[in-house]
């Protein structure tokens, strides 16, 4: 069964028409990317994936793993198995990277009627976890993204996808603001998490993750629509071509 | 009710104070009795809505009607039975359950009665010196009714390596009763020490006062961290004057937490004597039901290159009310004053309301003054955030407030005392532990 069935969605935000239909189906095991020039509506998926309250959908529907998704509130989202991270992680001064994230964990397996895990034995699990994105535990005792540079915003958000073990990650531009290093890092964390039985999206407007995070397929979006959809070859006409070959707008991809 | 007041005035028993109090009470009762308790008019209360306080005149508190027990004041320890402490039960000092260990050579930790009686010349220079009965209607009454409080004389260079607890509950029964802790605490030059003062009431049904006035009195380079916590009986007024006078080089740190009282109104005043001195005020309140949390304070920068730094927050639920009044004084011989305010009200309800007033009067040019207030509702972005991550909505916000609270919680200065109120925060807030 496919896990993500997405049907002529459309989408709006304060009235206006971001999303004008789209339509596209990920099965398991799967890494799709999405690309798009600035303000082609691929954030906006994303975000609406995962239950964002400000998007209002006008039509469509998404079905993950058979269920209604849009009738889902965020958490519930979650518990199903569904992740994104997001393009901005958000700052939260005043609780611990450790406190939040294991809360997160922690109402995934309550929803599942599976026991809680308590702060020992979850600094346990967060070992191995901190190991995929090269981090020692001392980040743990920090305030979620409160001073974190741009890359390990970006590397928290892995690490959250590490320790959640989402069905169907969502990936909204992780590669964005990286050096070349810090990318390397995301996307290293990104491969080891790729499993048969997992998805991903991944949202970018370069072409650059994809030479580490190499898709399946890759599906190029203009003004709300899908314009074209191909394989991961695709990725690398666009990085020589750019948008406007498909657009009509002239964008540097790479 | 002002007679109620007079005639409780001089009802009060002979004890052996020093003559030279016995104007000093006289002063406040005359003052009070001239001024009343303020009105809507006066622009110093006119956010505040005393009616607990004036619908009815309060009694002196008597004695308990059974024994505070140990196993409470234990938990008022922060873990630390050892402690140097002074307690006092509905206004008494209540040798019993307090704490004296030795202290430093010449360090004085006593009830102010006891201190009144037998070192007379380390209380006269200062008590009612610097809050004397003309600051507020509440002072003035205060100092009609000085009897017992705490008395804290620190020798110049001493360093207390404890923590010193000051610890005020009003028991079981006490509704119309009223008391007025009157407290002293004396730093000398080089001294170090840590406070925490802290109102706990045992009854959410009575409706008492406490009217407590505070002068802490800093020498040159003195080093003070003092903690105050308000847990008053939920029925209960709280009103509280704190004025802490400083000399040159000295540096004070606060941290007010207010969580109890159906009224509170805290006025914490700091007055620099000479240059490089330093306060630090910070501030929590958090309030639900119709409780109202008012906050009022004052730095009066006087000499050159000093530094204010002043976060107050408050959380407000239900109808509960809010108020902040932060002056920022500075005259025009204070140059390289370095003043920053910031004031954050976090609202979970529509029926709750803050009044806040930034107040910067400056009168030097050469100096770096902010303020910044803001009101608001919970964002929707990181709410978004943590349910995303799988956490419910309800429980989102719980855990958000709690992180407003928390970002200022961090500067209570002793760890013990910050675990500990991290705890009772959480508690309040419905957050789990850490």
């Amino acid at each position: 069964m496919a896990m993500l069935v997405i049907t002529d969605l459309h989408v709006s935000v304060d009235d206006n028409p971001i999303l004008k239909g789209i339509s596209l189906t990920v099965n398991p095991g799967e890494v799709h990317a999405i690309m798009g020039p600035n303000g082609s509506g691929k954030s906006t998926l994303a975000q609406v994936i995962a239950g964002h309250p400000a998007y209002e959908v006008t039509a469509g529907s998404i079905r993950f793993e058979g269920e209604d998704l849009l009738e889902m509130e965020p958490e519930e989202r979650a518990h199903a198995g569904v992740f994104l991270a997001f393009q901005y992680p958000v700052e939260i001064p005043g609780i611990t990277n450790a406190y939040f994230l294991r809360a997160g964990y922690n109402e995934i397996r309550k929803a599942r009627g599976e026991p809680e895990l308590d702060p020992m034995d979850f600094l346990d699990l967060l070992e191995e976890k901190l190991a995929l994105v090269n981090w020692g535990p001392e980040i743990m005792q920090r305030a979620v993204n409160h001073g974190f540079s741009g890359g390990e915003k970006k590397r928290n958000e892995i690490l959250q996808m590490a320790v959640l073990e989402p069905r169907l990650a969502v990936l909204d531009e992780t590669d964005s603001g990286l050096d070349i290093d810090a990318l390397r890092t995301v996307a290293d964390g990104v491969n080891a998490l790729r499993r048969p039985d997992r998805a991903m999206v991944v949202v970018t407007h370069y072409q650059r993750l994809l030479t580490y995070v190499v898709p399946d397929r890759v599906h190029v979006l203009a003004d709300g629509r899908i314009v074209r959809s191909g394989g991961k070859e695709l990725a690398l006409e666009l990085e020589e071509k750019g948008y406007e070959w498909l657009t009509g707008v002239a964008e540097a991809v790479a | 009710m002002i007679e109620t007041y007079r005639a409780a005035f001089e009802a009060q028993g002979g004890d052996a104070a020093p003559a030279w109090l016995t104007p000093l009470r006289r002063a406040g009762m005359d003052r009070f009795a001239r001024a009343g308790f303020p009105g809507a008019r006066d622009e110093e209360w006119r956010f505040t809505p005393l009616a607990p306080v004036t619908r009815s005149a309060f009694t002196p508190a008597g004695p308990p009607a059974r024994a505070v027990s140990r196993r409470l004041l234990d938990r008022l320890t922060f873990g630390h039975p050892e402690w140097p402490s002074l307690v006092f039960v509905n206004g008494r000092f209540a040798p019993e359950v307090s704490t004296l260990p030795a202290l430093p050579e010449g360090t004085v930790m006593s009830s102010l009665a006891q201190a009144l009686a037998t070192r007379p010349e380390l209380v006269e220079p200062h008590l009612g010196r610097h809050a004397g009965p003309d600051a507020t209607p509440f002072t003035a009454l205060n100092a009609a009714f000085i009897q017992d409080g705490a008395f804290l004389h620190v020798p110049a260079g001493t360093v207390l390596e404890q923590p010193l607890l000051l610890t005020f509950v009003t028991t079981e029964e006490t509704g119309g009763r009223m008391t007025h802790p009157r407290n002293l605490v004396v730093v000398g030059d080089g001294a170090r020490v840590a406070l925490v003062e802290s109102y706990y009431g045992l009854d959410d049904g009575s409706a008492y006062l406490t009217n407590a006035v505070t002068e802490v009195v800093l020498g040159a380079g003195a080093w003070a961290e003092h903690t105050r916590i308000q847990r008053e009986g939920g029925a209960a007024s709280h009103i509280a004057f704190t004025h802490v006078q400083q000399a040159g080089e000295s540096h004070y740190r606060s941290f007010t937490l207010g969580l109890g009282a159906l009224l509170s109104r805290h006025n914490l005043h700091t007055r620099f004597e000479a240059p490089e001195t330093e306060a630090l005020l910070y501030g929590l309140s958090i309030a639900h039901g119709e409780q109202v949390m008012d906050n009022h304070t004052s730095i009066e920068h006087r000499q050159p290159a000093c530094r204010s730094w002043e976060v107050y927050k408050a959380i407000l639920d239900d109808r509960a009310r809010g108020v902040f009044n932060g002056k920022v004084y500075v005259t025009p011989e204070a140059q390289q004053t370095d003043a920053k305010q910031t004031n954050r009200t976090l609202l979970l309800s529509e029926q709750a309301r803050v009044d806040t007033k930034p107040q910067l009067e400056i009168f030097a040019d050469d100096v770096k003054c902010t303020h910044g207030a803001t009101v608001g509702y919970l964002d929707e972005l990181p709410l978004f955030y943590a349910r995303s991550r799988g956490v419910p909505a309800g429980r989102a916000k719980r855990l958000l407030t709690y992180a407003f609270a928390a970002e200022v919680m961090a500067e209570v200065a002793v760890d013990a005392v910050r675990e500990e109120l991290d705890q009772v925060v959480r508690a309040r807030l419905g957050v789990g532990e850490g």
